[in-house]
């Protein structure tokens, strides 16, 4: 009898902290475990009692990678407790915030997590060496990302400007017009970029999935739309816990969502990609047929290419919105406080994030329920390594251990977000 | 040439944001890959360098059994410990579980509480070992990372102004929110390092920076009281990214 472990004891590369553990016994996989071990930290719980103005400022904290989309989540939610709608211009620049955030996560993932797994470094530094170029070109790709945040929210990591009802305070033309022209520059780079991983060398992969994201009639979709699926769901996002559930594993210190019905689901650029492809910007379509892609990708290593589309998409969005912007009259719209329930879900670069709250006649907290991407991908990475190792058991371990966390990576996890919750380890006997 | 300073980043309970502050050094990182050897930070690189380390930068407060232990070491292998945002200097948000019960947090948020390793408390790093320098902020200031980093390794004081909030509004030229709009605003008490950033975008400061030293903080309160401040919301306004910061602890408890 043979058998093998495969294990990592600390993933490097992945926002936060979390294992892997494969156990391999006779040649068959027996046990796969992302583990989490990142310790809790109960926002659920501290939130109750709060004011709900203070909640976008809390639940940013849950993650320094993308706090625009907890704090997206948590006014969209809060507005719709309270019965109202931020339109037109406001709209817009909420928009704007959230493709800033994309630019700088996503293109964190592509050059300085993703990348290097393609083409054998152990860091984007190391990749530096030989490649000075291309990782300048993914800082200067970033830090257009991060300048958008910066010029709408206040700051890169936990903007201060984002309020219920709108923003405190709103940028004038001209500084959006400073950053058009930065953005412009950006563009170019993602282009360049879509190019550059397109030619990587990737495992011939294709899983089933049942890919679940939100869908706009007009938009790629960021702060608004309809929860779908690739099986035909097509659900209002208040029903959204009639339709998907949250359950307790021992080896993870964050909930594993699933459906009701069982099956595991993805969210994330692939899911967003395949039911949205329609949405994209005309240049965000046009090179990604050029490249060869379709109009759907199940080929989670091809998942590097994907996020650079949208890091293109973005950038053709928020020069979209900045060319017809006109400034509001008011930073933020009246709210009337009340006793009632909210929900909101948005696309974080990660996936679909779902909030839901209900709050009292001050306004204050009385329940918070909050599920990030991570949770809900954790089975699916799971089932992706299952599916993965079995055909590539002759490869040497440190080999077959650095390929399946490739695979993890494939999904950009962030494990601060799923604690509010990755370590592996491949057992192979 | 001469050996180049190792320099090792740790997580404990935080949200990734400050260590993700020295990625956001665009424009700085290759430089700084240059001179130092990024020997062990695993958000950025599979390779991991053993120690000892010329400088360690510390993420996140303790709150398991398992990082009480973890953090020891850190400093065993530690020529300077350096903690990085509100969660290493002050225990962070999640010490906001520090004035309830954890076990009635645990069953709120997890199905199978039996699961769960946890400490009843979010505590600083310092109340467990030594540290060399703390850098405040939820999150950190990158440009203050980069001149700690460089302090450190250079052998010299970084140069961190420790003032208020307040100075940095003046040196800005903003009038104040506090004393024209009425708007409540922690400015008066709170460490430098913002650039008095919400004040710039009419709102009030909610103390990110956490507690400056010697603060009048029941004065600020008496303040927001004649502004018609509700003392429960004076009370959240102190137990928020620091409320585990000794003078907000006591200010926020003198409203309980």
């Amino acid at each position: 009898m043979t058998s093998k472990t495969i294990k990592v004891d600390y993933l490097a590369r992945v926002e936060g902290e979390g294992g892997l553990y494969i156990k391999v016994k006779d040649e068959k996989v027996t046990e796969v475990k992302l583990k989490i071990f990142e310790p809790p930290r109960f926002f659920e719980a501290f939130l109750r009692g709060r004011n709900f103005t203070e909640v976008p400022d809390i639940t940013a904290r849950i993650c320094g990678i993308c706090p625009v989309a907890y704090q997206m989540s948590a006014v969209h939610a809060m507005e719709n407790a309270l019965g109202v709608r931020v339109d037109g211009q406001l709209r817009e620049l909420r928009r704007l915030l959230y493709c800033g955030e994309w630019i700088e996560s996503h293109t964190l993932h592509v050059y300085m997590l993703h990348a290097p797994d393609f083409l054998g470094y152990q860091s984007s530094i190391h990749m530096a060496k030989d490649f000075p170029d291309i990782v300048k070109q993914g800082l200067e790709l970033k830090k257009a990302g991060n300048e958008i945040v910066r010029v709408v929210g206040g700051r890169e990591i936990h903007p201060i400007n984002v309020r219920v009802g709108g923003f405190y305070k709103i940028p004038s033309k001209k500084d959006l017009l400073v950053l058009a022209e930065k953005l412009k520059r950006a563009r170019d780079l993602a282009l360049e970029t879509v190019k550059w991983v397109a030619k990587f060398n990737f495992p011939d992969f294709t899983q089933d999935y049942l890919f679940v994201s939100l869908a706009h009639e007009n938009e790629y979709p960021f702060n608004e739309g309809r929860i779908v699926s690739s099986n035909g769901l097509n659900i209002d996002i208040k029903e959204y816990e009639d339709y998907f559930v949250e359950e307790h594993v021992k080896h993870s210190n964050a909930l594993h969502s699933q459906m009701k019905t069982g099956e595991n689901y993805f969210v994330g650029p692939l899911a967003r990609y395949s039911l949205n492809f329609d949405k994209l910007s005309p240049l965000t379509k046009e090179t990604a047929l050029d490249i060869g892609l379709s109009k759907t990708c199940k080929n989670p290593f091809q998942s590097i290419i994907i996020r650079s589309l949208e890091i293109l998409y973005a950038l053709d969005e928020a020069l979209r919105i900045i060319n017809s912007y006109e400034t509001p009259e008011q930073p933020a719209i009246k709210l009337e406080i009340k006793s009632s329930k909210g929900y909101g879900a948005t696309e974080a670069p990660r996936g679909m994030i779902y909030h839901h709250y209900k709050i009292d006649d001050d306004g204050l907290v009385l329940e918070a329920k909050i599920v990030p991407p991570t949770s809900q991908n954790q089975k699916t990475i799971e089932r992706d390594l299952w599916n993965f190792v079995p055909d590539r058991l002759d490869l040497p371990l440190d080999e077959l251990t650095w390929q399946c966390e490739q695979a993890i990576r494939n999904y950009d996890p962030c494990i601060s977000c799923a604690t509010h919750y990755l370590k592996l380890t491949l057992d192979k006997e | 040439m001469a050996r180049k300073p190792k320099l090792a980043v740790w997580k404990f309970s935080s949200c990734d944001g400050c260590q993700l502050s020295l990625l956001d050094c665009e424009d700085e990182l290759l430089a700084l890959a240059g001179n130092i050897e990024i020997a062990n930070f695993l958000e950025a690189s599979r390779e991991v360098i053993k120690g000892p380390y010329d400088l360690s930068l510390v993420e996140g407060s303790i709150t398991t059994p398992h990082d009480l232990k973890r953090i020891q070491e850190v400093r065993k292998i530690s020529k300077f410990l350096v903690t990085i945002g509100a969660c290493a200097t002050a225990g962070g948000i999640q010490a906001l579980r520090n004035f309830q019960s954890v076990s009635d947090f645990i069953s709120i948020v997890y199905a199978t509480p039996e699961y769960i390793s946890t400490l009843e408390q979010s505590t600083a790093i310092s109340s467990h070992v030594k540290v060399d320098f703390e850098l405040h902020g939820c999150p950190i200031n990158k440009e203050q990372l980069v001149e700690v980093i460089s302090a450190f390794l250079f052998h010299r004081k970084p140069n961190i102004p420790a003032h208020s909030v307040c100075m940095e509004c003046k040196l800005a030229g903003n009038v104040c929110i506090l004393v024209s709009n009425g708007v409540a605003c922690l400015g008066p008490v709170t460490h430098a390092g913002c650039g008095a950033l919400c004040p710039s975008y009419n709102r009030g400061c909610f103390g990110c920076y956490g507690a400056k030293e010697n603060t009048n903080t029941s004065s600020l309160s008496n303040k927001l009281y004649q502004l018609g401040v509700k003392n429960q919301d004076i009370q959240k306004l102190f137990r928020s990214y620091n409320a585990y910061t000794p003078a907000f602890l006591k200010e926020s408890k003198a409203h309980d």
